[in-house]
């Protein structure tokens, strides 16, 4: 083995000491000379005008600059479709300060700009807005007579499978029936750091914007579009996200309002949002799902129908996949899944991790622990029994599937075989045991991604996307794969994202940033390794004679025969001998869609968890979990373990914890904070067992990676739900399953 | 007469910071926290709720760990304070907490994490952190939302050990229990 062997190794993170010594700077922390502060004013009324906005108590106080509303901000850029940002559902994009209507709660209806930031906070709070309102709607079950087929087209987006079989028929003939509603509510993603933007105002206008994001190019391009700035004008750096989960891939309305700001007063100005306003952009759509399953005496699923309805907002079609996963996960010749979205007055839901997925699955899953109990069969073995060897809704093999062996492993990790079938059957003290599991897929997808390296003569390596790490690992993967594709040591590579002027990355989310930029990372860097290779075989007297590529290897700075290791030469020799100061290289990397198209690509998990139930009181506590995931290629078990950890924390979340509500009566989030809106804290989380089963995919992309990001959490709410049920004998179908349910 | 001349003048304070007095003006309506983050450019203590809700602001006033968003500078006029930035060695050697963090991926974002970081510290000088229970009572007060919270566990344990305390009781240490069935 050699030392520059780093791909499936443990690997500390690269931005670690950054992480933990407060060097890392995030976006609303870059302090730019002669700084103004921005403070935004919320709408009080969910729907209506704005009949008047009188600022002036604002403005005289010394030191408040500006107050811009509707009727001062200047004309913009007229067309949807230049608000369109690269992930926008069909629709209307919301247009901060464009004019009185108000269409959601919460909406921005002012940015008042001062000296500091306590001045314009305080000067936010004497801006007088008055309404003209109009009757809301932000009831979702009232909202979901309104209901309709989202439209095809968004990225991202695929519509329901057609039906397979006869699934009415076959249900109503099954002998063993469930048919169950299920419920998830309005969620908010709440990364610790909240969004914010620092524009520092350059010479001649010329704007570096410093954004919390998960996409710097689709921010960039956003801005250039809106404010018809020439592309070399407006440049988006994010180096550093303090979490995203989805709610920062679409431009959030606080870069817009610094830029404008900025462009107004020709001033470098910061706009952050504060924790409530952290309610007022996106959130995970609220659902209620039908389903309906049929199995024989057996145990083999007959039919599965599947309907959901999910929130959207007046302005936009947000769709996602809720059902599609329904006819994916077990074997079932009859089904029938549907998807409407309904609109409301809010602002339109974000892909929230696990977008779609975990929702769908949790209603699932828990129908499938239903119809287990009902057989009297054990739900690990009525999943095996339903296997799917193949995807159905695609009619295609799987590229590769180790969920059995997932199932095996988590279960002897877990200890499942000792389960009881029955609930109520296991306590400690007075508190109820129980035992649920569950299973889970997420896409692994590949995008077009770019990447540029740059060997210098002194032996340092700069490569660089313009994509983003959001806590997910980006930095130190791709550090891994750029050291070790081109044998350099990894302390002597940097790589370099978040910065719209690298080559072009997709948004980060979707778990496809190790496949799509990893790949263009280690394109790139096989590309430069020919490159030194040629230049190497210039050199007089060169030690590789007349090798070819092939008969080389690239390890601890050299490049070196095989059949010889004395034979080779330092990668910074041959700089040095070519009298070249760097050597660089460009590649952009797309997916191979013809060998591709003929599989289905997905990584899979199953999530056993035990629960302790206090049953005098209802309070749910979880004390084990193991997670089994088969995702590809392991790239960095650390931080891929961190991954799952994080989704299964956001899985017990989920099932335990997180709800916004809303007072109709407002058309408001009530619970608009981080005291209010529950989020596990360390004593929530017990010890998580998470195994890797061993998977082998050539096919997914040259790395044989899945993504891991969404994975963790897909089936874990449903797991907690059904260990619920097994220790209590209670099915709560609408979450969380808070202790009223169980009481 | 001007509006803002109601407003209070700012006062100078004098802030012993990671070991280094600063002294500074500023208005009483200013937090530690916003004091430290755009009045000193120590931005590695965190707002990420500003109600004292979250942790993320977490820093040690003399010895003690606090939300540094739930005071204002003029109060701490004289305090010493140390902040995530002040807790490496001078020479660039990371304190053994901070260490443990980056070999057990006790963080995702990074967001909550000096604030964590500095909350143990605050922790270990209260001195009442024995088992994992209490660990994890105790450091409830500084949020995660990347969930890294096992990991964080990890680092605080190996930090405990390394200080020759009292280890805190194992990982695993409890093998599953017999399971009974109900009557």
């Amino acid at each position: 083995m050699t030392a520059t062997q780093y791909v499936g190794k443990p690997v500390s993170r690269v931005d670690g000491r950054a992480k933990v010594t407060g060097a890392a700077k995030y976006a609303g922390e870059f302090n730019v000379p002669r700084l103004t502060y921005g403070v935004i004013v919320s709408s009080t009324v969910a729907k209506g005008r704005i009949t008047r906005i009188d600022a002036t108590a604002a403005l005289a106080l010394e030191g408040v600059i500006e107050v811009l509303t509707h009727e001062n901000t200047p004309r913009l850029a007229w067309l949807d479709r230049s608000y369109q940002d690269q992930i926008a559902p069909n629709g209307s994009p919301f247009r901060p300060l464009h004019d009185d209507k108000v269409v959601y709660s919460g909406q921005p209806v002012a940015l008042v700009v001062a000296e500091n930031f306590e001045l314009a906070r305080y000067a936010a709070s004497l801006v007088r807005v008055e309404y003209a309102p109009e009757p809301h709607q932000t009831n979702f079950d009232d909202a979901m007579a309104e209901a309709y087929e989202p439209p095809t087209g968004r990225a991202g987006y695929t519509p329901p499978p057609k039906p397979r079989g006869e699934a009415d028929q076959a249900f109503a003939d099954a002998k063993y029936q469930v048919s169950a509603q299920y419920a998830t509510p309005t969620e908010h993603h709440n990364p610790m750091e909240n969004y914010a933007t620092t524009v520092a105002y350059g010479e001649e206008g010329k704007l570096t914007v410093y954004d919390k994001t998960q996409g710097a190019q689709n921010v960039q391009a956003y801005l250039a579009s809106v404010f018809s700035m020439s592309s070399d004008d407006v440049r988006v750096i994010s180096p550093f996200v303090g979490g995203g989960f989805g709610s920062g891939l679409r431009p959030v309305y606080n870069v817009f309002l610094a830029v404008l700001a900025a462009r107004q007063l020709k001033r470098s100005v910061r706009v952050s949002l504060t924790r409530q306003q952290m309610f007022t952009f996106s959130h995970r759509s609220e659902t209620r799902q039908e389903v309906r399953l049929g199995a024989a005496r057996d145990g083999q699923l007959e039919a599965i129908i599947h309907e959901a309805f999910a929130d959207t907002s007046t302005f936009e079609d947000f769709a996602e996949g809720i059902v599609n996963w329904s006819g994916l996960l077990h074997q079932c010749d009859n089904v029938r899944l549907e998807y409407r979205i309904a609109p409301m007055d809010v602002y339109t839901p974000a892909d929230m991790r696990a977008p779609g997925a975990t929702q769908g699955t949790f209603a699932l899953e828990c129908a499938v622990d239903e119809l287990a109990h009902r057989l009297g069969m054990d739900p690990l073995e009525f999943r095996l029994k339903n296997y799917a060897e193949r995807d159905q809704n695609l009619d295609k093999p799987f590229s590769s599937k180790e969920l059995r062996e997932c199932y095996r492993q988590g279960a002897e990790r877990f200890g499942w075989s000792q389960r009881n079938l029955e609930p109520r059957s296991m306590r400690r003290g007075n508190r109820l045991i129980g035992w649920g599991m569950s299973t889970g897929a997420w896409e692994a997808m590949q995008d077009k991604a770019g990447a540029k390296a740059t060997l210098h003569v002194d032996g340092r390596l700069i490569v660089g996307s313009a994509t983003a790490d959001i806590g997910t690992g980006t930095y130190t993967i791709m550090t891994q794969i750029a050291a070790e594709t081109l044998g350099i040591p990894l302390e002597r590579v940097e790589f370099q994202l978040g910065d719209s002027t690298l080559p072009f990355s997709p948004v980060e989310g979707g778990s496809w940033t190790a496949a799509s930029v990893g790949t263009a990372v280690k394109e790139v860097c096989e590309a430069l390794r020919e490159k030194l290779f040629k230049l190497a075989g210039k050199i007089h007297d060169s030690p590789l004679g007349d090798a070819t590529l092939e008969d080389v290897v690239f390890e601890n700075g050299e490049v070196r025969l095989h059949r010889d290791s004395a034979r080779g030469i330092a990668l910074t020799e041959i700089l040095r001998r070519s009298d070249m100061a760097t050597l660089d290289e460009e590649v952009t990397a797309k997916p191979k869609m013809l060998e591709q198209s003929g599989y289905s690509r997905h990584s899979h998990q199953v999530t056993f968890v035990e629960v302790e139930v206090e049953e005098d009181i209802g309070m749910v506590r979880v004390t084990r979990v193991v997670d089994a995931v088969a995702g590809g290629r392991i790239l960095n078990p650390k931080t891929a373990r961190s991954q799952i950890l994080g989704g299964v924390v956001w899985g017990i979340s989920m099932a335990l914890h997180e709800e916004t509500l809303s007072d109709h009566a407002f058309g408001r989030f009530m619970n608009h904070n981080l005291a209010e809106y529950h989020i596990p804290v360390n004593k929530d989380i017990p010890e998580i067992d998470v195994i890797f089963v061993h998977e082998d995919d050539t096919i997914v992309n040259p790395l044989g990676a899945k993504g891991l990001g969404e994975i963790g959490l897909v089936g874990t709410a449903a797991a907690v739900a059904n260990a619920v049920f097994h220790a209590t004998g209670k099915r709560v179908r609408h979450l969380p399953v808070t202790l009223d349910k169980l009481l | 007469m001007h509006a803002s001349s109601s407003l209070a003048p700012p006062e100078t304070i004098t802030l012993t910071i990671n070991g280094q007095a600063r002294q500074m003006a500023v208005q009483p309506w200013v937090t530690l926290l916003d004091a430290l983050r755009e009045h000193l450019d120590l931005t590695g203590t965190k707002k990420g709720c500003d109600h004292g809700q979250c942790g993320a602001c977490t820093v040690l006033v003399d010895g003690k760990r606090i939300n540094s968003c739930l005071t204002l500078a003029v109060m701490r006029d004289g305090a010493e304070i140390t902040t995530i930035e002040g807790l490496a060695g001078e020479d660039g050697a990371l304190h053994p907490v901070q260490a443990a963090f980056v070999e057990h991926d006790a963080f995702q974002c990074g967001y909550c994490t000096p604030g964590q970081i500095c909350s143990i510290v605050g922790m270990m000088n209260e001195g009442h952190a024995r088992t994992d229970e209490d660990i994890r009572e105790l450091m409830s007060g500084n949020l995660c939302r990347c969930g890294a919270y096992p990991n964080i566990m990890d680092a605080i344990r190996q930090t405990l050990r390394e200080r020759g305390e009292k280890p805190a009781s194992e990982k695993n240490a409890t093998p599953i229990p017999a399971y009974h069935l109900a009557e």
